[in-house]
């Protein structure tokens, strides 16, 4: 009776399967169409389909050299000059990954925040007013007032606010990352990467960090790669699963977890690999 | 033997051999400042030369030094830096790239005195520049580019690919990123190479005979128009460094103090260098927490 159940169990399970998120209320702001990686000859990704509804934070899950970050970085293009990117990353109804495309102007679009925090050596002022003033605001009122909000909404501003003129280098690891997000919302961008932004920093940090993240979802859509399986329950609405290149399993966060349809997927996120 | 025993004795082995060099080279630095200090005055280092009298000064050789140091300087340092960043952070890496990190290699292992003979066949000879400053630049700029390269290199290699990717991130140019954010990061590091290689500079000999020449004529102070033959500033007049002067006392000096001059020249050489140092650490900490707010 149990073997019975067990062989019908695993028939039921598919090779692949994708539900892209339904675009009531959160209407698709970037989805990626038949890409594919190749670091020289080799091919890093083979493909990866998957839409993005705004507003919402998307886990990218997985094994060690699944993808997951490949595809991540594709995504505003810092894999330029590092690896071939084929297919179509449309955001917004343009496919960005053209060489038509001003991609300076598409990175302040789509910010990013990287794995181990990097504060510039400079102020942390000046680590979010830098690249505004590059771009043509001088306004003094008008940084403050940029630096301000983006650090509250980073949620470290109660802690810097008396220091905006010291070293960002002096920070914690924590208070970096932070500050890091803040850096990148200040250039007001829709999409927010990042890519595993917790894992250089301790448990506490890291909680306050998936507030945030939570927080910001108001304002930003959020695709972040994570391989805290629990960081992607509690905060993301759609999880992508990824191994050995492919996008295997993508559906709401909680069927991803509860009910997953591919056997692979099962294993990772019942932690029986990975 | 355990490996306690073991740890003892390589780290005594160590202390002793890091002792060693230690002791070796203040027991030069003391000799050196022991035998010239004491010829040091206000005259020694301000009045001219004399050929044959005793009493003479290395005011003008001096001058020389630092007029040569800073004329290579701002020569090499702005094509090494050009060069340094087109290499670590433009470049890829393929044979192009491969046969100029060679090339660099190899100049840099040239011995001066070959980079000095270069340049006399080649700026005083062939370029008709003479025995002049702008030779002895010259000559000096190839003689310093190679290693100022690397440093440079090196430099720009000690701050972490994670600044470049959060500057192109928020949307920067690479040159932006270069610029705004690797630079001034840098610019510790980036000092300390343009010291060590100043120093060279400071001290080299062999490649500023033939191409600055061993004389030096007497300047005058009160004139300041670089095209005037006795101007300091004159870019085309030969011009003895302390270095030279060094060189050539010890071996055709005929003045009756020769090996007076000599030790306190050499203890000038030393001085200038440290003081130089000295200072530009100082600036180099300064600029660093003005680019960084450090």
């Amino acid at each position: 009776m149990f073997i019975n159940n067990d062989v019908t169990r695993a028939t039921a399970m598919q090779e692949r399967h994708v539900v892209q998120p339904n675009d009531a209320g959160h209407p698709i702001i970037l989805s990626t169409e038949g890409l594919h990686v190749f670091y020289g000859k080799k091919e890093a990704l083979f493909e990866g389909d998957l839409q993005f509804g705004s507003n919402q934070i998307t886990a990218l899950i997985g094994p060690s050299g699944s993808g997951k970050s490949t595809y991540l970085r594709s995504l505003n293009r810092m894999n330029d000059r590092i690896a071939t990117v084929t297919g179509k990353i449309m955001y917004r109804g343009v496919d960005i990954n053209q060489p038509a495309i001003d991609v300076y102007e598409m990175r302040r679009r789509v910010g990013m925040v990287f794995q181990r925090p990097n504060p510039f050596a400079k102020s942390i002022y000046d680590n979010i007013a830098f690249a505004l003033r590059l771009r043509g605001t001088t306004d003094k009122h008008e940084l403050d007032e940029i630096v301000e909000t983006s650090l509250k909404q980073a949620a470290l501003w109660d802690q810097v606010k008396d220091d905006l003129n010291k070293s960002a280098l002096a920070l914690s690891g924590g208070q970096a990352q932070r500050l890091c997000i803040a850096r990148a919302i200040a250039v007001k961008p829709d999409i927010l990467l990042l890519d595993e932004p917790a894992s250089a920093l301790d448990p506490v940090s890291t909680s306050q960090l998936e507030d945030t993240l939570l927080d910001l979802k108001q304002h930003y859509t959020i695709i972040i790669v994570t391989h805290n399986m629990q960081q992607a329950a509690r905060i993301s609405e759609y999880t992508a699963f990824f191994n050995q290149g492919r996008v295997l399993e993508y559906d709401t966060t909680s069927q991803i977890f509860t009910n997953p349809q591919v056997q692979v997927t099962s294993d990772y996120v019942s932690g029986n690999f990975g | 033997m355990d490996s306690k025993k073991q740890n003892k004795i390589a780290i005594g082995t160590l202390y002793g051999i890091a002792g060693l060099v230690v002791l070796i080279l203040l027991a030069l630095l003391g000799y050196i400042l022991a035998s010239g200090l004491p010829q040091l005055s206000w005259h020694f280092l301000t009045a001219p030369a004399k050929a044959f009298l005793k009493g003479g000064g290395v005011g003008v050789q001096l001058f020389n030094s630092f007029y040569l140091l800073i004329l290579a300087m701002a020569i090499s340092f702005p094509i090494a830096l050009g060069a340094a960043i087109y290499l670590y952070e433009y470049a890829r890496d393929n044979w192009i790239t491969t046969t100029i990190r060679t090339a660099i290699e190899i100049l840099s292992s040239l011995p001066s005195v070959v980079v000095g003979l270069f340049g006399f066949l080649f700026f005083v000879v062939k370029l008709r520049l003479g025995f002049s400053i702008l030779s002895g630049a010259f000559a000096l700029t190839f003689f310093n580019l190679p290693l100022l390269t690397r440093s440079i290199e090196d430099s720009l290699r000690t701050i972490d690919l994670e600044q470049r990717e959060g500057g192109l991130a928020l949307g920067l140019s690479r040159w932006e990123t270069i610029t705004r954010v690797i630079l001034p990061a840098a610019v510790p590091s980036i000092l300390t190479g343009v010291i060590l290689s100043a120093g060279r500079v400071f001290g080299e000999a062999a490649a500023l005979i033939y191409t600055a020449g061993q004389s030096a004529p007497a300047l005058n102070f009160a004139d300041w128009n670089p095209f005037n033959i006795s101007s300091p500033l004159n870019p085309m007049r030969p011009a003895e460094t302390l270095a030279v002067h060094i060189w050539k006392i010890n071996s055709e000096g005929i003045m009756p103090d020769a090996k007076a001059i000599s030790s306190g020249s050499s203890a000038v050489l030393i001085i200038a260098i440290l003081l130089f140092n000295f200072a530009a650490r100082y600036v180099g900490k300064r600029l660093y927490k003005r680019l960084t707010s450090a």
